[in-house]
């Protein structure tokens, strides 16, 4: 009712008529929606694209196609454990490096480093998720990982060589590339995230509350671990579930030093594979049908997961959102 | 003085934990000034006027990444040029419009979970959609993949913008008797501007240097081609292709090209985060 008044009065100062007028009002309003919907059909359009070229593979090998380990273009068998394991590894592996660290920075830049330093530093390693995954990809197979060849990996694996357990995780020649170095650039790769969002919700606690703990006497460390994380423990783990949610997606950087071995092998140190890291590889040159279908079906797979991941992370991050009041936006 | 032992313990495991997190700022520090100190010294070698000009070369021959460089431009600004009039309408809607209603929800659900979906995926649905359908690889195909990559990035920051217009001029302009339509167009789009334009930097940041998506829409050209009906190469493309083969003149290309592209995206966010924190203050 308001809005009919409304566009009436517009249209009496210029020429169109009001129905015009309010027509173009609502085509417009109509565009808005149209677009709005597109996002939804664009991910309802992926999955179902997938699934469908996914068939022919689904048929073939059903449920066994997740446990089988075995990869052969030749007799045409495939089974996507070894990379879904590989998936797994390499991002479980980056989020225990990458989480402290990113929590540690975060802590940093709101509490400890000296005001003029603090934007810098903040947009130095906000740049770091800038770096475009090729570029990590390049620097790991020819900087990175011949350094770590040379100077590191003997070492780690002469230092465990006679410990149980530990001895099977590094064992190995050293390569250089392998599950472990991939891990360790995907860990660079998401700690901006990490950081930038612990940032953020670290800054939606309360400063009366930690100016209390202070009060009391707390150390920079009491507050942290007993007022600041608690508050902020639902948007740290949503900012590390995205994390996690680049870092199972990962592509090019993990391509580059993965070393594209379809096994599972104990040791991180050796060539593993990777479900997104396959389908780089693989794909441009996967002949027949079933082939190409299997490698789309760990592409709706690897979709499947991140869904669930991400979906976690952002009914997380907005539980915090509405707790906060709308105060960031 | 039995309070001595606990004092001194507190005040030790606050100097850890203060060194630890100084150590966690200094990693991610130490980590960019690598890659960037290796980028500049292996890629500036191959810098010169034969990057720009000269094609692609076959292994043993000079040559520069001119075709790369303009399929990545070519594709980057029609994806763009699609991308955003969507991500602004949708954005537009959120904001606006839907607002708090149930589509606005899912809207906003699915497009948070898009933004952060694995690339290659997407790759995969062009090639579904797209290159299976036209029966080949074409740079169509490479700009829509790149196109469904922006639109999310575009829809986040646009909302996000639009949500910071204080909500007084909406209603000075619609108590001038505007019509809806008018006040989005003449008033909130104009007062969120710079906002907007951050992110469309931000999403051209982005697809500069992606890399699976193109794979099997776009696959690669090694000769010069401005056709969208044909394969066309692109710098992140070509990089892999050059830093995965075993000849050292590709792999000195393929350095420069990463210089070319980082230097690139990261000229890109910084100029976004200026306009933006412009924007802010």
């Amino acid at each position: 009712m308001v809005d009919a008044a409304l566009t009436e009065n517009f249209a009496a100062q210029g020429q169109l008529s009001s129905v015009a007028l309010s027509r173009a009002d609502m085509r417009f309003r109509l565009f808005t929606q149209v677009a709005a919907i597109f996002v939804v059909i664009v991910f309802i359009g992926i999955m179902a694209s997938l699934t469908i070229g996914a068939w022919d593979s689904i048929k073939a090998f059903g449920f066994g196609f997740l446990t089988t380990e075995k990869w052969n273009p030749v007799t045409e068998i495939f089974g996507a454990a070894a990379p879904i394991y590989g998936t797994l590894v390499t991002s479980f592996l980056a989020m225990l490096i990458a989480v402290p660290i990113g929590i540690g920075i975060a802590i940093f830049l709101t509490e400890l480093c000296p005001r003029p330093l603090r934007r810098p530093i903040g947009i130095a390693i906000e740049l770091l998720a800038g770096i475009p995954s090729i570029i990590y990809g390049i620097w790991g197979l020819f900087v990175f990982a011949p350094a770590f060849q040379q100077g590191i990996q003997p070492w780690l694996i002469d230092l465990f060589v006679d410990v149980p357990y530990l001895q099977d995780l590094f064992a190995g020649p050293p390569y250089g590339i392998g599950a472990f170095t991939a891990s360790l650039i995907l860990s660079i790769m998401i700690l901006p995230f990490i950081s930038a969002v612990t940032r953020d919700v670290f800054e939606t606690v309360p400063t009366m509350l930690k100016e209390a703990a202070y009060g009391l006497g707390c150390t920079t460390w009491e507050v942290m671990w007993r007022v600041v994380l608690p508050f902020s423990r639902a948007g740290v783990v949503g900012g590390s579930m995205l994390a996690l949610g680049r870092a199972l997606g990962e592509t090019m950087a993990v391509t580059f030093v993965i070393g594209n071995a379809h096994r599972i092998s104990e040791s991180v140190f050796a060539p593993g594979t990777t479900i997104s890291a396959a389908i780089a590889n693989e794909f441009t040159e996967a002949v027949g049908d079933v082939y190409r279908a299997s490698l789309i079906e760990m592409g709706l797979i690897l979709f499947f997961i991140t869904f669930i991941v991400l979906a976690v992370a952002q009914i997380m991050l907005r539980t915090l959102e509405r707790r906060a009041g709308g105060a960031k936006p | 003085m039995q309070n001595r032992g606990l004092y001194i313990r507190r005040k030790m495991t606050n100097q850890l934990f203060r060194m630890l997190s100084v150590a966690a700022a200094l990693f991610g520090i130490v980590w960019l000034t690598l890659i960037l100190y290796s980028l500049i010294t292996n890629g500036i070698e191959g810098f010169s006027l034969k990057l720009f000009t000269e094609m692609t070369p076959p292994p043993g021959e000079a040559g520069g990444l001119a075709n790369a460089i303009a399929g990545s431009l070519l594709m980057s600004t029609l994806a763009v040029l699609v991308g955003t009039p969507i991500g602004l309408f949708a954005g537009t809607y959120l904001a606006e419009y839907g607002r708090y209603s149930a589509v606005a929800f899912v809207v906003r659900f699915v497009n948070d979970i898009l933004l952060s979906a694995p690339s290659i995926v997407i790759g995969l649905f062009i090639y579904e959609i797209l290159v299976v359908r036209l029966g080949h690889f074409s740079a169509w195909a490479g700009a829509a993949a790149l196109a469904v990559i922006v639109i999310p990035v575009v829809v986040r920051t646009t909302e996000n913008m639009l949500l910071l217009v204080p909500h007084t001029l909406r209603e000075a302009a619609a108590a001038l008797g505007a019509p809806r339509s008018h006040v989005i167009r003449a008033v909130t789009w104009r007062a969120a501007r710079a906002g907007i334009i951050t992110g469309v930097l931000l999403a051209v940041a982005r697809i500069s240097g992606e890399t699976a998506p193109l794979l099997f829409t776009a696959l690669n050209n090694q000769f010069w081609s401005t056709d969208f009906n044909q394969p066309m190469a692109s710098l992140p493309a070509v990089i892999f292709q050059f830093a995965l083969s075993p000849y050292e003149d590709w792999h000195h290309l393929a350095w420069a090209g990463a210089l070319l592209v980082t230097a690139a995206v990261l000229t890109l966010s910084i100029f976004a985060r200026v306009l933006g924190s412009k924007r802010s203050s």
